[in-house]
């Protein structure tokens, strides 16, 4: 038994690979930046004393965490189709990512509500901000700082889940993986291009994370404390 | 209404002030009132309803019954305008409570701008100056963790003037502090009094307090046991005043 690699076969159509890669990051951006808004508006929900707006934040996000992201793809994808709406695969994978990604966001965003001292919260009100200006000035840096790593974490695992909308013809990178092994017959050296494409990208997502992380917490990169 | 000073309406007051956690009265009828450019000192033991009091004031506490009115803000009602009240009363708490994540400078325009809508520019002018009145010019561009406990709650006093209050309330700004740094703070707030700011203080400085306050309010199980000058703690009447000075509070 001799293990046979060829990768040149399977190298020749790297414009297809870099292409999947491409659309995979991007399905990862705007799922992340949409998935971040509709999280911390869900986790802002879940806190407040309306108890409509709690109970429907709270259902949103235990539906979402108890049931599969494929299902989710599905359910999106058939529920528009039904409904007569056609939208692209990309458009609908967005969709359903963002959905998703929202839900763990929101209750990662609500412990780092909850780690904010009552004592900063009283001395905004003490200062007469409102109830708004408390959530935009105090507590929305802070808490996104305490749970920065676990935040980024997410997206980068959105990112890897991402690879499920190949079920759905979106032509991210594990689609374009499928395409070329059936093609090409080279499915082991295939899948190990493309493991390798999906380190690469958590990479640059990570590092991209650092650089973001930079520009919010000008404290930590003044005083030099790691986050 | 009764009142200290006949001259003018007082700028803060409580009349028969009820408050209860469940089934713990924590203030049972308590009333004092504090005219413009007083200090009044409130001190007792711990639990007798002092912060309580305080935190009313500025309706961090919502009360059961009675009256308080603070710079023509009916406090005890429901439909008071809560930032309007705030603007014209400002809290200063053990904890300093800086925002972490701003600089002192922005600590202290954060709220002239975005409740007063002040130009930025203007703001900074501001803070400067504040935070000269506290002696931390140099700290400007600091970040609240860089500060020692006592330039923290300078900064603290002086995030709060740049609102420009008519009355400033304290709860026991120096008990988190060592007590090197007590002093520093004692020395703004005795400041703050000589240039006339009105102030209600919770503090367990007995010392301090006979040497600033224009009056004593001396509570015990959530009533106002015993008030008057400062003096009354040379020679308190009530035998709970008595033990409460003469059991090593009054240090001078
Ligand atoms: N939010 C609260 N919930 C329940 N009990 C409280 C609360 N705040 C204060 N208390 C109780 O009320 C009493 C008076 O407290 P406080 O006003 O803080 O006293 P002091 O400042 O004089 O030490 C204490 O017994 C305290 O435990
Ligand atoms: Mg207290």
């Amino acid at each position: 038994m001799s293990l046979q690699l060829d990768f040149p076969a399977v190298l020749e159509r790297w414009p297809s690979f870099l292409a999947g890669a491409a659309l995979t990051l991007e399905l990862a951006f705007f799922a992340t930046v949409l998935g971040a808004l509709l999280g911390t508006v869900a986790a802002v929900g879940r806190g407040t004393h309306n108890a409509l707006i709690a109970g429907a934040c709270k259902v949103y996000v235990e539906t979402i965490r108890n049931t599969p992201l494929l299902v989710q793809i599905f359910l999106v994808y058939f529920g528009l189709a039904s409904l007569g709406l056609k939208y692209s695969a990309f458009t609908v994978a967005v969709a359903a990512l963002t959905i998703n990604v929202g839900a763990y966001t929101a209750e990662i965003m609500r412990a780092g509500f909850e780690a904010i001292p009552r004592g900063q919260i009283e001395a905004a009100e003490g200062l007469a901000l409102s109830r708004l200006q408390i959530y935009w000035h105090i507590i929305l840096l802070p808490a996104i700082e305490k749970v920065y790593p676990a935040l980024t974490s997410q997206f980068v695992l959105l990112m890897l889940a991402s690879s499920v909308c190949s079920q759905i013809s979106a032509e991210e990178l594990t689609a374009v993986a499928n395409y070329i092994q059936s093609d090409t017959y080279r499915a082991f050296e295939t899948y190990i291009i493309v493991a390798v494409l999906y380190v690469i990208l958590s990479l640059v997502m990570r590092a991209g994370f650092w650089g973001l992380g930079l520009l919010l917490f000008p404290r930590r990169r003044r005083l030099g404390t790691p986050l | 209404m009764q009142q200290n000073a006949p001259s003018s309406e007082p700028i803060v007051s409580l009349r028969d002030v009820q408050k209860s956690f469940g089934s713990l009265r924590v203030l049972d009828g308590v009333s004092f009132a504090v005219a413009r450019g007083e200090v009044l000192a409130l001190i007792g033991r711990s639990g007798s309803g002092k912060s309580t009091a305080l935190r009313c004031i500025d309706r961090f506490e919502k009360v059961d019954g009675g009256e308080i009115v603070v710079c023509g803000h009916r406090v005890d009602r429901p439909d008071v305008n809560l930032r309007a009240l705030r603007q014209d009363v400002g809290i200063v708490f053990q904890s300093y409570n800086l925002f972490p994540h701003l600089t002192i400078e922005q600590n202290i325009t954060l709220a002239p701008c975005a409740v007063k809508g002040m130009a930025s520019s203007h703001a900074k002018d501001l803070a400067r100056k504040v935070l000269a009145q506290v002696g931390l010019e140099e700290k400007l561009h600091a970040y609240p963790e860089q500060l020692s406990g006592g330039q923290q709650q300078r900064a603290a006093i002086a995030r709060s003037l740049a609102m420009q209050p008519k009355v400033m309330l304290f709860d026991e700004v120096t008990s988190a502090l060592d007590p090197e740094l007590t002093g520093e703070v004692l020395k703004v707030i005795e400041q703050l009094a000589a240039d006339g700011m009105t102030m209600v203080m919770v503090t367990h400085e007995m010392g301090f307090a006979k040497g600033i306050a224009d009056r004593i309010v001396f509570m015990h199980r959530g009533k106002v046991h015993e008030t008057g000058p400062a003096s009354i703690l040379t020679s308190p009447t009530t035998p709970e005043l008595t033990q409460f000075v003469g059991t090593g509070n009054l240090k001078s």
